[in-house]
């Protein structure tokens, strides 16, 4: 096996930013203009572009964040549609995230239509969610992180260079593939989550191995965290106070239900999302941006972390002591290492789910009978980049009539903004690729999936304050 | 050694769901990427530049702007492969057709719809010859190994020219009908191992038309022997099958 090792040369203006990682260069009076334009971030989800300017005194002319996508208009297409396959179609607003789009979706119709899920399909949604979870968050860190911290363009000459580290990492994530497609059939678009319960139940045979292989798996977990450990000061250590926003539960890591927390404001139940999204359309952006107390917030890992850091399973948060991840953090890069941690307390959780499972015995149960009735409902689910909220409202005969879908991606645009807004000044002195390196680094760490951001951009509802006239950015 | 096949990896508007089949490849992935050079693979990394030996595009034209990028990469490419049934048939963009963009506009922009270049969504073919197509909605992860393998052969890739309902009965599936309810097994292309059935849900026709398909046929089982109204085997049709000549 040869992974070829690449030749340098990224596609973008600036020069290649390898082992760039150097420590910052002592601010030394800025000689000659700086630029950087990061057209179509890599190592990301969809399309985005960094573009920076500093001029000879080393002022910031310009420091955006820009998102440029093709709109897919789902909210529109999914009017008329009948409360049976609305799932499947939000489902494809986002390959990554498509379990967390249908148990959302799934919920928003649920709660529209009066039906209550048994606790075993409950159970079997929590797990779904910690094996998506998982998915995502071994692949971001894995393929889309690590070269950054280890000083390369991409995961392909890791493959000669860190070969035992990595066929580890890629073993921790065939597992994740394989829990997912235990518990709702297919890694991607499951088939098996449907209104009112499952249509298809994993057996008690599988579910054991399926334990056996995750408790396996745990030495591999703390290799991934000693391997992150190891090169976590490659992560700037920027702070800004910002607020953080996710689900809470009473006595659990919330991730497929609860209320909406935030370290600034108090709890709300769900349906009231608007209050807290409050988006707003910028110049640079197809997509909505959001804010609640602050300019901005941010969700995610790190945002879960700081509210349900209590709740971790014993041994995640023993790794993220050994990380030195601390509540309440403030340093955006640490989103990595907050995902890390998630990663060890799906395993765990998902280990005790499987064991009530298993203890109070699979049953063989048919999903809930519906009779379709007008309503509204919304949901709000905890996926890996952060809160996804699905609201729908339907007819008397379950077809909708409004739809709105809010994602995570687009509630962090506006921090990641903030962030660099209040970051860049303090490079002025380094190199363009030195800059290119950090403010790459930083969108990364939010792990953007600006595909499905895009993909839900609804531009009615504006408040009057609103920036008008917006331009639009073109891929 | 002969120099190395050189892909890539290109989308357009769809989930990336199919590209994230190929990064489930796992350890296979990297076997595979032995044998070739990667060019552009922008969730993994930029900066290959053309000609490549095979283009992998995904997702659906959905703007004017696409043309052009399509017809470069087209160019650029000695085989260019659709990916996934946005890339293959049109898949779910094609939904938004049926609204007309006099609905899908506003309703998603509002006043400021005029501000935003999009028409009627299309699969590749309709904008470039395309040389294979691998369906799915996502694809099968062993489909596209064998497809790639095909390829690099140099041979022209098989594909199933018979319906979902022929694996469905390999995989000891109790018929949807029997349930009374819809599926669109009797007319969509195999290759999936009738997957969606088998996870308790039904075909909902990802894989595009097999060829030759009944539409007649099938909308007598549909509204005739089902007893399923006109409008729930439209929605059901409109799904993924929107972009086809045939009425639906
Ligand atoms: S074909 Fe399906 S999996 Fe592929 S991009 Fe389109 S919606 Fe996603
Ligand atoms: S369930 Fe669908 S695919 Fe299977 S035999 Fe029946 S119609 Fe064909």
């Amino acid at each position: 096996m040869s992974a070829k090792k690449q030749s340098t040369a990224p596609a973008q203006k600036a020069p290649a930013p390898k082992a760039a990682n150097a420590p910052a260069a002592p601010a030394a009076p800025v000689a000659k203009a700086k630029n950087v334009n990061v057209h179509h971030l890599t190592r990301v989800e969809g399309h985005g572009n960094i573009v920076v300017a500093i001029d000879k005194d080393g002022t910031v002319q310009t420091c955006r964040w820009e998102v440029p996508e093709a709109p897919r208009f789902f909210e529109a297409m999914l009017l008329g549609r009948s409360y049976t396959e609305v799932h499947q179609i939000t489902s494809r607003i986002c390959g990554i995230c498509s379990i967390g789009h249908q148990l959302a979706s799934l919920q928003a119709t649920e709660d529209a239509l009066g039906i209550r899920p048994s606790e075993q399909t409950v159970i079997l949604r929590k797990l779904s969610l910690h094996g998506e979870n998982l998915q995502s968050h071994l692949l971001h860190l894995g393929y889309l992180v690590l070269p950054d911290l280890l000083g390369v363009d991409s995961v392909i000459p890791l493959a000669k260079t860190h070969k035992k580290e990595l066929t580890g990492l890629i073993a921790l994530r065939r597992l994740s593939n394989e829990f997912c497609q235990t518990v709702c059939g297919r890694t991607t678009h499951p088939q098996r989550l449907i209104p009112g319960g499952m249509a298809k139940t994993p057996t008690v045979a599988e579910l054991r191995e399926l334990r056996q292989k995750l408790a396996d798996s745990v030495d591999g977990l703390k290799g991934a965290a000693a391997l992150f450990g190891a090169v976590k000061d490659k992560l700037p250590a920027f702070q800004r106070k910002t607020e953080y926003v996710g689900l809470v539960a009473h006595g659990e890591y919330a991730l497929y239900w609860g209320q909406i927390g935030s370290t600034m404001d108090r709890r709300k139940p769900a349906r009231f999302y608007r209050d807290i999204t409050r988006e707003y359309m910028v110049p640079q952006s197809t997509a909505k941006w959001s804010r609640n107390m602050m300019e901005s917030y941010m969700v995610g890992a790190l945002a879960r972390f700081n509210l349900n850091h209590e709740h971790l399973s014993p041994l995640a948060a023993q790794v993220a002591r050994d990380l030195g991840l601390v509540a309440p953090c403030h340093n955006p890069y640490y989103n990595n290492l907050a995902q890390l941690v998630e990663c060890v307390h799906s395993t765990e959780d998902s280990i005790a789910l499987i064991d009530a499972l298993l203890t109070r015995g699979l049953r063989r149960e048919f999903p809930a009978k519906i009779t379709p009735r007008a309503g509204q409902g919304t949901g709000a689910v905890e996926v890996p980049r952060g809160i996804l909220f699905h609201n729908y409202e339907y007819d008397d005969e379950g077809r909708i009539v409004q739809a709105d879908c809010v994602i995570p991606t687009n509630q962090n645009h506006g921090n990641i903004q903030h962030d660099l807004d209040e970051m860049v000044p303090g490079l002025a002195a380094l190199s363009e690729a030195e800059i290119e390196l950090r403010t790459s680094m930083l969108v990364r760490a939010y792990d953007p999936c600006i595909s499905c951001s895009t993909h839900c951009i609804d531009a009615r509802g504006l408040e009057d304050d609103n920036p008008r006239g917006v331009i639009f950015v073109r891929a | 050694m002969a120099k190395k096949p050189k892909i890539a990896f290109f989308d357009f508007a769809g989930c990336e769901g199919d590209q994230l089949q190929i990064a489930n490849l796992e350890e296979t992935l990297l076997d595979v990427l032995g044998h070739v050079e990667i060019g552009e693979f922008r969730e993994v990394r930029t900066g290959g530049k053309g000609p490549y030996d095979i283009a992998f595009v995904e997702g659906s034209i959905t703007m004017p702007k696409d043309e052009e990028r399509l017809k470069a990469i087209r160019a650029e490419s000695k085989t260019l492969v659709a990916l996934g049934a946005c890339a293959t048939i049109g898949g779910i963009n094609c939904m938004k057709n049926f609204l007309g963009p006099g609905v899908y506009r506003p309703e998603v922009y509002g006043d400021r719809a005029r501000w935003y270049e999009t028409y009627d969504a299309r699969p590749l073919r309709a904008v470039v010859p395309v040389d294979a197509e691998i369906h799915g909605c996502p694809i099968d992860r062993d489909e596209f190994l064998r497809v790639t393998k095909e390829l690099l052969l140099g041979k022209k890739p098989w594909l199933p020219d018979y319906p979902v309902c022929v694996e469905c009965k390999m995989a000891g599936n109790v018929c949807r009908y029997e349930f009374g309810e819809l599926c669109l097994g009797i007319i969509t292309r195999a290759g999936c191992k009738a997957t969606c059935v088998t996870e308790g849900a039904r075909c909902w026709g990802c894989r595009g038309l097999a060829p030759h398909a009944n539409m007649d046929a099938a909308r007598y089982v549909m509204e005739d022997r089902a007893g399923r109204s006109r409008l729930e085997v439209q929605d059901l049709m409109r799904m993924y099958l929107g972009y086809t000549s045939t009425t639906l």
